[in-house]
């Protein structure tokens, strides 16, 4: 049973790059930061550096032009413009920050007792968010201005209320996501508390999205600040952006330089903090992206793109590469034909010659099949089974076409009732797939348009494929859902695809594989989603159709029961090369290769059951 | 007191329905099953048949509507959250999906040693423990300081089952571990099973869809169909010579890896089914005279 000794292929640990300093690698990342900092240390020590006192007035410096002394000169009550464009920024800064904190202490906290425990609380925030979105942002502070008096403090404090609701929808929406992952449950059962589980595995999940909001909402924050104080409805007794350029634009005539800085200073801090917000953002989306492709990695645990994620990844190790060596030197174990095989004398429908595929990475190019060549003919079913990433599908996808991105033919010949398809270009790809040769994915229901019905799915190919009349395609499309064993073939055409089930979506797919009388089908492990029941159903509608219309097939699979159902001849696939070929009596029978002796060994359908608790012994154990 | 380690009575769970009014859903419709210490319990159903809902139940993942679910004679199916924190010493999990179980942001060593200071063990003690925990499952200390993300699928749930282990239970649900693995890996992780229970003496919910798995690994094995348990009973009778036609169907409907045998498989099961389907016509027919 533990033939196959485990490879020990942990790759080397990766450098885990700090958000800072990945995106400290980004100019535009690195340019915004090093100005946010700038302004940062600015609110904090520039009153201390400020050569005058900011409130001072001095009736000789009464818009005064800069000069060596006073560098950026006098405003309209003779007050120092550089003193106070340094005592202004701590109160712009500080303003826009407690705006940015009440914000975020509201909606981050509500939004993870809300999402995580759900329940009154739930509901009640809700509500209140609505609420709190519906009201006039702007009218509401002029509102509080009026009731409080002029406080650039309450007003932020106001201000961060209204925004909370951008952080509240954020968190909730991530942790309502995160809080069903598999991994938050085993928390749960061992035995963390809620406080524990929150910080520890919730908190982290949010916290990209919450930084970059963050970035966001503190420019929002200081542009409103500024545009109230403009507006003359701040406190005029501390230094302010927004009270500098009211200022300003009320001597525009007379100085127009006075407009300039605090403009300059908003702008710039507004765009620093936009363009840095869009920097962690490209920064942490990438990671992002990693870890979808390896969540649709499970999705399909035997399939397509896992496939080439971990074969790209395995085949750099060093232990692979000897494999790889020592299994180039040799030639596929070959079979001789038994009097089955031989009897199947159909002309050869798809030729496959030496087929290489290769991937452009960053790191240059990876080899995922290494020379494959497999014949079928007419009326025969080739079946193709190895493990995931041995470049089962990607053989499979290569005789399609439909190889993912940056995945190309590099060398051999695929070869379709005498059309060449390893060089064929996307159009005659289009007049040969669908059409001549048939398609059964491994995910019925995420092959299926949502948002069409059955029906029209079934007969469009038909139409366009085969040149129907609309009439004859519903009875034909009508005929073959009948003829898959569908029971009410009429229903499932009118129906959409969330209406049936996976087994029936399978067959709906089956249907439209061979509508168009194709000479080849390729299913990509077309029962491994299914139940075991359904399983059988389906292989029998394979069989029948395959059977009934003498069609050739090529069938992808990970299960020994499978090819025992349905092919008549079986590659057994490793590490991108077919090991082994033959009918498939004798893969069964007398196998040779170690590998495939290895893969029948590991099913577990022959051993004995394991006895009743307390008549175990060793023995019966094996 | 009974010997009993796990006793799940009639146990009923119930989830609203979607939509207003909407009819509750019913996973469980009167469930009873029992574990021995040191046993192993194989649950075999189609999806939707309610054994994942089950294996939730007994974690307190599932909202108990009637019955009860008991652990070591005491009541465990309506337990406030921190009395359930107690339990996580006694009762384990082990999920089907290797990926989405392990929180891909923390190292193995973060993630194996959670359990153990939630429970207030030592940090050397506990680092102590992780190396233990590497070994049992057969994974290379150095492990401990990469994320999972650097794991191949087999490796992943060695991963997940140490974490498992980590604070010694009596019991581990184990739902559909092996499912997303490879065939041959899918055997080495079940042997693993086998001999972590031989040595710690640890009993299983063994949840799967696959009858030989359910059969390698399970003293007694129980299927399920539509929310309720059909049949129950060793796992050679039940695996081998089942006697409920749904058991029946399952067991035909899995193809044989034999060419020839799974031609003969084949037409049983064409014949089980058309037998079954005559009984049942007869049944309706007997019920309308």
């Amino acid at each position: 049973m533990t033939a196959i000794t485990p490879t020990p292929d942990i790759p080397t640990p990766q450098a885990h790059a700090s958000l800072l300093r990945r995106l400290v690698k980004r100019p535009l990342g690195a340019i915004s930061f090093a100005f946010i900092v700038f302004v940062g240390l600015v609110a904090i020590f520039g009153p201390m550096l400020a050569p005058y006192d900011p409130n001072k007035a001095s009736l000789q410096l009464v818009l005064a032009p800069p000069s060596a002394e006073h560098l950026l000169g006098g405003d309209s009550a003779g007050r120092d413009v550089f003193s106070r464009l340094l005592a202004a920024t701590q109160v712009s800064v500080a303003a826009a920050l407690l705006a940015l904190v009440v914000a975020l202490m509201i909606g981050v906290i509500a939004g993870l007792i809300a999402g995580y425990y759900r329940g009154w609380f739930d509901s009640v925030s809700a509500w209140f968010t609505a609420l709190v979105m519906s009201l006039p942002g702007l009218v509401v502070l002029l509102a509080a201005r009026a009731v409080v008096g002029p406080s650039v403090w309450i007003s932020m404090i106001i201000f961060g209320v209204i925004l909370s609701p951008a952080f509240y929808r954020l968190t909730y929406v991530a942790v309502t996501a995160v809080r069903n992952e598999l991994y938050v449950d085993a928390a749960r059962v061992s035995g963390l508390s809620d406080g524990r589980i929150i910080s520890r595995h919730i908190l982290y999940v949010v916290r990209a999205p919450i930084i970059i909001q963050s970035a966001i909402i503190a420019s929002i924050a200081i542009a409103i600040q500024a545009g109230l104080d403009f507006l003359g409805l701040g406190d005029t007794s501390l230094p302010t952006w927004g009270g500098m350029l009211n200022d300003g634009f009320a001597n525009i005539y007379k100085a127009p330089l006075l407009m300039l800085w605090p403009s300059l200073a908003i702008a710039l801090t507004s765009i620093a903090l936009v363009l840095l917000a869009n920097a962690m953002r490209d920064v942490l989306e990438r990671t992002v992206v990693v870890r979808r492709r390896r969540r649709r990695a499970v999705a399909t645990a035997t399939g397509s793109v896992a496939a080439v994620t971990t074969s790209i990844g395995a085949v750099t190790g060093s232990t692979e590469a000897a494999l790889d060596d020592e299994l180039a030197a040799v030639k596929p174990i070959e079979h001789r034909d038994d009097d089955r095989a031989a009897a199947r004398t159909g002309e050869v429908v798809l030729s496959v010659t030496d087929l290489r595929v290769g991937y452009e990475t960053d790191k240059g190019s990876t080899e995922v099949v290494h020379g494959v060549s497999l014949d079928i003919r007419r009326g025969e079913v080739h079946g193709l089974i190895g493990e995931s990433g041995s470049g089962k599908t990607q053989t499979a996808f290569a005789v399609l076409g439909l190889l993912p991105r940056g995945g190309r033919i590099t060398t051999g010949s695929v070869e379709y009732e005498g059309v060449r398809l390893d060089h064929a270009s996307e159009r005659e790809f289009t007049a040969i797939r669908g059409r001549r040769i048939g398609y059964i994915p491994q995910e019925p229901m995420s092959n299926l348009d949502p948002s069409f019905t059955i029906g029209s799915q079934l007969v469009e190919p038909l139409r366009v494929g085969l040149g129907l009349s609309k009439k004859a395609a519903t009875e034909k499309a009508l005929a073959l859902l009948d003829r898959v064993g569908i029971p009410d073939p009429k229903r499932t055409f009118a129906a959409y695809p969330h209406e049936i089930s996976g087994g029936m979506a399978q067959r709906v797919l089956i249907a439209g594989a061979v509508s168009t009388d194709p000479d080849l089908i390729i299913a990509d492990e077309p029962t491994t989603a299914l139940d075991v029941t359904v399983q059988a159903e389906v292989l029998d509608v394979l069989r029948g159709l395959q059977e009934e219309r003498h069609m050739a097939m090529l069938l992808v699979t990970h299960n020994f029961g499978v090819v025992a159902d349905l092919c008549d001849r079986v590659s057994v696939m490793q590490a991108g090369r077919i090991v082994e070929t033959g009918p498939v009596r004798s893969i069964f029978h007398h196998a040779e290769h170690p590998y495939t002796e290895s893969l029948l060994a590991a099913i577990l359908d022959e051993g004995p059951a394991r006895p009743p608790l307390g008549l175990s012994t060793e023995g019966a154990l094996r | 007191m009974t010997d009993l380690l796990l006793d799940v009575d009639d146990l009923e769970v119930e989830y609203p329905g979607k939509g207003f009014r909407a009819k509750p859903f019913q996973a469980l419709k009167g469930v009873s099953i029992d574990i021995k210490p040191g046993e192993t319990v194989g649950l075999v159903g189609e999806s939707g048949s309610g054994k994942t809902t089950l294996g939730r139940a007994v974690l307190g993942l599932a909202p108990v509507t009637g019955g009860k679910v008991r652990y070591r004679d005491r009541d465990i199916s309506h337990l406030h959250r921190s009395e359930r924190r107690d339990l996580s010493s006694e009762i384990q999990v082990v999920f089907q999906d290797p990926y989405s179980s392990l929180n891909p942001s923390l190292t193995i060593e973060q993630i194996l040693i959670e359990p153990l200071t939630a429970r207030g063990v030592s940090s050397a003690e506990s680092k102590k423990r992780v190396g233990d925990l590497l070994d049992y499952v057969r994974l290379p200390g150095d492990a401990r300081s990469r994320l999972p993300r650097e794991f191949s699928g087999g490796q992943r749930q060695r991963i997940a089952i140490a974490r498992a282990l980590a604070l010694d239970p009596n019991l581990i649900v184990c739902d559909e571990p092996v499912s997303a693995l490879d065939l041959s890996t899918q055997a080495r992780v079940l042997d693993l099973f086998i001999e972590i229970q031989e040595r710690t003496g640890v009993a299983y919910l063994f949840i799967s869809h696959d009858l030989a798995v359910v059969r390698h690994i399970s003293h007694r094995v129980a299927v399920m169909y539509r929310g309720e348990i059909v049949e129950t009973g060793a796992g050679d009778q039940v695996t081998a010579r089942p006697q409920h036609p749904y058991t029946q169907r399952l067991f035909m409907a899995a193809p044989v890896p034999d060419p020839d045998r799974q031609e003969i498989r084949r037409v049983e099961r064409r014949r089980l089914i058309d037998e079954q389907r005559a009984a049942a016509a007869a049944g309706t027919e007997a019920d309308a005279a």
